[in-house]
């Protein structure tokens, strides 16, 4: 029993190591990639082209009846393969790269505001710089400002893009309340997905609840 | 201990490695008292040694993955024109037979064809031919599989229904399309920045999900056959959390346009949102009851997120989940019968269910990190993101949490599962 458990080990070992090969073929960012796949796509189509029309084919043969007459399924026919209402997926898209570094914002000025756990009040301690920004909006009217909201790992992607939102909305309202114009800021939230620090340990989580200011 | 086969305390890994490139790993993992499994005999098929996949190995990952079935080998070759030897069979405690065989034509394609037995009364139970190119002998014997499955036990198989996932590996992120048992995965989109909740439409051609790639959360409607896509909702401030309605005309989803986030329901073409909720506080991962009357979602207006319930008509709130300081990630059976989500307690994030005839509430897992339960659209199974040993991957699991197996699969972190619909026949 010994010897069959660690057969199998190895066995699952020898499985896992070759495991992996298929995806990393799978072409993603190069236009000859998109090509192969397109391929792949239409060779699928003929597949299921083929298929149906080799139903009636497939009915004729002897065993395929066979099993019709003595089983308690309908049909021996060939079966439906997907069709053009299942596709398989097409080349993948490639979204483009994201906007650059941004505009410059106010000199020397902190970008960043930190957040206590599962809190989204900005503290005493980051006033200054929320009023060094509204002092730059005010002057800089045609600038503009994306508040954006982060936080930690833990918990739902959905809920803590809810929770970063509020915490960009938080800093929106502290500039507004300093005569920002509205019009000025796009308050969003990145959630958990864009951490500034690696890591799964309280240090790490306190320096990724965060709001940051991007000029754009 | 009658025609079941019943564990106790047992922990069987079943592996099996594939032929070719197009491997085939998985593990399941049974645990808990007494089990009920369909015992089955699978013969390898006759000619499969030939073939590009094994199909009864696919056949029997399935099965063994739906949690129903005992699968042991035959013994002996037997193909859909054989007539097996039931004496020996009974005396092996098995209930059902499956016999097959695979055929390279002329012209490069495959006959596979199959039969499966009732073994107590020895009966035929049927089967059927299938003309394939090499390319679509997984989706082959996943039909197969969805066929015995129904036979056996009453209800549709999902395991020639296809999912959708994210990975990340590195700074690249990619959504993926994939059969149900993780393989076969195409990607549709792949993007420097994080990509999340997908979730396919209805009709099972195109699916819903959040980009980041213009430094916003911005939703999107992507057609998986021609890899066209749309943006869905690119309003001021945050666009996420899509969800379809059961007719697929339009999608709930979570806006934070006036400030704070809220739900509203948008037309599947865009245009003027209509707001759902009212609130201070956070509303967010809306879901459709299967019957599209109201929404599930999750809110923290009671000072901690809980699930709620709303009409789609518009009025109150009803609260749902009442146990714990954390229950987010609403996921609702298409039957109806099951509410799953995500709790926080002493052990970490573990999936719940919650069966809404009663209000009773199981948890179904042993990890710590869980995350986006989703029904197979049999209400049979559901499927979730863990992580083990710091990675993530996708596990699915039985509604009794006794059975859960690990996808096969990616080298990347995995991530952000949603199962699709039934496959058009």
């Amino acid at each position: 029993m010994k010897k069959f458990i660690w057969s199998l080990l190895i066995l699952s070992l020898l499985a896992a190591c070759a495991s992996g090969v298929k995806l990393n073929d799978v072409p993603v960012e190069d236009k000859s990639g998109a090509k192969i796949n397109n391929s792949q796509n239409k060779d699928a189509d003929k597949a299921s082209k083929s298929a149906n029309s080799s139903s009636s084919a497939g009915a004729g043969t002897s065993s395929a009846s066979n099993a019709a007459n003595n089983g308690n399924v309908g049909t021996a026919t060939a079966s439906n393969l997907p069709d053009a209402k299942q596709p398989t997926a097409a080349a993948p898209v490639n979204a483009p790269t994201a906007a650059d570094a941004g505009m410059a914002g106010p000199a020397n000025a902190a970008k960043v505001i930190y957040f206590d756990y599962d809190s989204y009040i900005v503290k005493p301690e980051f006033q200054a710089v929320i009023e060094v920004h509204a002092q730059f909006l005010k002057s800089s009217q045609r600038a503009r400002v994306s508040l954006e909201g982060h936080t930690d790992e833990r918990g739902s992607r959905e809920y803590n893009l809810a929770l970063g939102q509020k915490r960009a909305d938080a800093v929106r309202q502290s500039l507004t309340l300093l005569g920002v114009s509205a019009a000025q800021i796009e308050s969003v939230s990145f959630g958990e997905e864009k951490p500034a620090v690696a890591g799964s340990d309280e240090a790490a989580y306190a320096k990724n609840r965060r709001a940051e200011f991007f000029y754009k | 201990m009658s025609r079941s086969a019943s564990f106790l305390f047992t922990l069987v890994c079943f592996i099996f490695a594939g032929t070719n490139l197009a491997h085939a790993e998985f593990k399941v993992e049974i645990s808990g008292v007494g089990i009920t499994q369909i015992p089955i005999a699978v013969s390898e098929f006759r000619g499969q040694e030939a073939s590009p996949q094994k199909i009864s190995g696919i056949i029997t990952a399935d099965l063994e993955r739906s949690g129903q079935f005992k699968s042991s080998p035959t013994g002996v070759l037997l193909d859909e024109n054989s007539h097996p030897d039931f004496h020996t069979i009974k005396q092996n405690n098995i209930d059902a037979v499956l016999t097959g065989s695979i055929t390279k034509l002329a012209d490069g394609r495959f006959d596979i064809r199959y039969r499966l037995w009732d073994a107590v009364k020895t009966q035929d139970l049927g089967g059927q031919s299938f003309i394939a190119m090499a390319g679509d002998l997984r989706l082959v014997s996943h039909r197969i599989a969805d066929q015995i499955y129904e036979k056996l036990t009453g209800d549709k198989g999902i395991f020639s229904t296809r999912i959708t996932y994210v990975t990340k590996q590195n700074n690249r992120h990619m959504l993926w399309v994939a059969d149900a048992d993780g393989e076969n995965a195409q990607a549709a989109l792949t993007s420097p920045e994080p990509i999340i909740s997908p979730c396919w439409a209805p009709n099972g051609n195109e699916l819903a999900y959040v980009s980041f790639e213009s430094r916003k959360p911005v939703v999107y409607v992507h057609d998986v056959g021609s890899g066209k896509r749309r943006v869905l909702a690119n309003f001021k401030g945050s666009n996420s959390a899509p969800a379809w309605a059961p007719d697929g005309k339009t999608l709930a989803i979570a806006l934070s346009r006036d400030g704070g986030t809220q739900i509203f329901i948008l037309d599947a073409k865009g245009g003027e949102p209509r707001q759902i909720t009212q609130s201070p506080s956070i509303d967010t991962e809306p879901v459709f009851s299967p019957d599209g009357s109201s929404i599930y979602f999750v809110s923290d207006r009671g000072g901690s997120p809980q699930i709620y319930r709303i009409p789609v008509s518009g009025g109150a709130a009803q609260r749902v989940t009442f146990s714990g300081s954390y229950n987010v990630s609403p996921a609702l059976s298409l039957d109806g019968r099951w509410l799953s989500f995500v709790s926080r307690g002493a052990n970490g994030y573990r999936v719940q269910l919650m069966d809404l005839s009663n209000d009773k509430v199981t948890s179904l897992t042993e990890s710590s990190q869980d995350e986006k339960p989703s029904f197979a659209p049999n209400s049979k199974l559901i499927m979730y993101a863990t992580k083990v040993s710091s990675r993530e991957v996708l596990m699915t699991t039985t509604l009794d949490g006794k059975i859960g197996t690990r996808l096969a699969g990616q080298s990347a972190n995995i991530r952000e599962p949603h199962w699709g619909p039934f496959l058009k026949p």
